[in-house]
């Protein structure tokens, strides 16, 4: 079975993201790692390989050439293979250009599953699978905290404000994982060693036929108009636990009257 | 302007959400506003929207609630109507469906909408961006024009008058229906309901194991209080759905709630922002809970919670 995993680079947690008024997109020029929630879909995607014992896994990322960093750190977890799409012209892509290009990746590919994080930390959609399983023509299902696969066909468990779904599809499908579903292995030594021999492709959007107009802010069909003030929030008293902590909050609870 | 609002129903109500964004797409004035019910019981939950339009449609195939089946319907009644802004109260189902709408279309999806407005003839909307750090204005280039209104934003109106329901067909496409709904599971609630708690102190993964829920049971209880917890807890089997917080679980708005291990994600906060106060101990310095926590407290819960507890013993007695 050949699974493909969509990952993203995204800024690190501990850099300040901001978003640069003059272009009105993510500043991405800082220190980058991949997203959180995928590297749940990429541990998801190495146990459906490991408990067959046969199959391939490769991770497929649109993105800057620097987002390679990042896809490494998938190789070195244990996938087999990375494609970056790395094309200037893609810079500024909202959801109907990333899920073009993306899509057309993913059909080059021709895998069997094709696996999605929970949500991007930069963009918080969580939408994504869904318009590139449109693309595809392939059945998806999203928020998944438990998937098996057999017999040619996935079952997936998920929530919705209703409670539990359990749901069934054919392969080949698309399903986009909970940050829930499993426990993600650190790369060991051994691996981050291998990761730097393992097939790391950069492909353009010309060697996948993607006609320039569909991508990038051409093919987007959402702008960001302006920047407003960041939304009211109250004061937080902030505090570092020195030992004290629980004194503290009992202190600020006491004099709210919340005790 | 003609806007389509897409209704979600469930057990043959139609959801405050939805209702929420159709009574906010009528308000905006300047064109038709009509809704779209899809399902089984299509046409009678179509009734309870008030006085509007309502597109209706109960083939077999939308009896499920599965987003391709609806991407379908959807396509072809914008085709129909010609409508140039489609509305979507977000949800699980709600999400799926508008990003695969964008694509079909190849048209404009902005999420996270937390206000809309017309200004100079055009649609505009405001999204609160990087884990609500700032807010944008978002626009379309082209139509239709595609939003997905953050859990909770507009406030549902009592629905007066009737609805003109108009059924309509569809034709499926054949991946649409791959999908099969096999089994669904309610999940009825126990203990202590965390929605009527004055007090409720909540856990997420910062606990390290399903155990670690023992520490928030008896803050909980030496405050009077609930315990309450995210999905990546629930997800994980460590504790109730029912205690659920967020955007696919609870509402909650107690007068103290006590985030303990949890990060602070959008869909988390949706549904206890409303809190009085907001105490979060996260050992993280950058958790995006600290942003809007009224006292934040960087540190490991392991060695503050137990603490804690004693020290509230011993006021209370
Ligand atoms: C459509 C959709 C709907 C969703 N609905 C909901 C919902 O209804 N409710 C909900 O909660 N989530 C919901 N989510 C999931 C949400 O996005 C987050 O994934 C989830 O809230 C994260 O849960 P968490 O904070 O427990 O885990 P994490 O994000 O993993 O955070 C754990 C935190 O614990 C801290 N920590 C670790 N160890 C310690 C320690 N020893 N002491 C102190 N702190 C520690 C870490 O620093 C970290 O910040 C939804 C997501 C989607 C896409
Ligand atoms: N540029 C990208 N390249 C590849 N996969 C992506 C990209 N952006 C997002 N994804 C995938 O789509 C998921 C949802 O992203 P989003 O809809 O942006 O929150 C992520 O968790 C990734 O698995």
């Amino acid at each position: 079975m050949k699974i493909a995993v969509c990952v993203k680079q995204v800024p690190d947690a501990t850099a300040h993201k901001r978003i640069d008024p003059a272009t009105r997109r993510l500043d991405r020029s800082g220190e980058g790692t991949l997203n959180a929630t995928d590297v749940n879909a990429v541990e998801e995607a190495l146990r459906l390989k490991e408990a067959r014992g046969d199959g391939e896994v490769v991770v497929v990322s649109l993105g800057p050439p620097k987002a390679m960093e990042s896809l490494r750190k998938a190789l070195a977890m244990g996938a087999d293979r990375a494609v970056l799409v790395a094309d200037e012209g893609a810079a500024g892509s909202d959801l109907v250009a990333t899920s073009y290009a993306l899509a057309k990746a993913l059909e080059r590919e021709g895998a069997d599953l094709v696996l999605f994080g929970q949500q991007s930390s930069d963009s918080d959609g969580a939408v994504l699978w869904a318009a590139v399983a449109d693309r595809l023509r392939r059945p998806v299902v999203s928020q998944v905290a438990q998937l098996t696969v057999e017999d040619g066909r996935v079952t997936g468990k998920r929530q919705t404000e209703f409670g539990y779904d359990l749901i069934v599809a054919p392969l080949p499908a698309v399903i986009a994982v909970s940050d829930a579903i499993n426990e993600p292995r650190y790369p060991s030594l051994k691996g981050i060693m291998g990761a730097k021999k393992k097939p790391a492709d950069e492909v353009s959007l010309d060697e996948l036929g993607v006609e320039p107009g569909r991508v990038g802010e051409a093919g987007s069909r959402t702008t960001v108009l302006a920047l407003g003030p960041p939304p009211s929030r109250g004061d937080t008293v902030k505090l570092e636990d020195d030992g004290t902590a629980a004194e503290k909050i009992v202190d600020f609870l006491a004099e709210r009257r919340l005790l | 302007m003609t806007t389509l609002v897409f209704l979600e129903h469930h057990d043959g109500e139609l959801q405050k959400g939805s209702l929420g964004v159709l009574a906010k797409a009528v308000s905006l004035g300047g064109g038709d506003v009509a809704g779209v019910v899809l399902g089984r019981g299509a046409a009678e939950a179509a009734a309870q929207a008030g006085d509007v339009k309502v597109y209706a449609c109960d083939d077999p195939a939308l009896a499920a609630p599965l987003p391709q089946p609806r991407v379908d319907a959807l396509a072809a009644l914008v085709g129909q109507t010609g409508a140039d802004t489609v509305l979507f109260a977000a949800s699980v189902l709600a999400a799926d469906v508008a990003a695969g709408l964008a694509a079909r279309l190849d048209a404009g999806l902005n999420w996270d909408v937390t206000d809309l407005a017309v200004e100079d003839g055009e649609l505009v909307a405001k999204r609160p961006a990087l884990g609500d750090t700032v807010l944008v204005d978002v626009g379309w280039t082209g139509a239709p024009r595609l939003a997905l209104v953050r859990s909770g934003t507009f406030d549902a109106p009592e629905a007066s008058g009737t609805a003109d329901v108009e059924p309509f067909t569809v034709q499926f496409e054949d991946f649409s229906t791959l999908a099969e709904l096999v089994g669904h599971d309610q999940e009825a609630s126990a203990g202590p309901s965390i929605e009527e708690a004055d007090v409720i102190v909540a856990g997420g993964r910062g606990l390290g194991a399903p155990e670690g829920f023992k520490l928030c049971e008896e803050l909980a209880q030496a405050l009077g209080g609930a315990v309450g917890a995210t999905r990546a807890v629930v997800d994980a089997g460590w504790y109730p759905y029912a205690t659920q917080v967020g955007q696919t679980g609870k509402s909650v708005s107690p007068k103290l709630y006590i985030a303990c291990g949890i990060s602070g994600a959008i869909q988390h906060k949706v549904g206890m922002q409303g809190s009085g106060t907001i105490v979060a101990i996260n050992k993280d310095p950058n958790a995006p809970i600290f942003d809007f926590a009224d006292l934040g407290v960087v540190g490991d819960l392991h060695q503050i919670v137990p603490k804690l507890t004693e020290l509230v013993r011993a006021r209370r007695g």
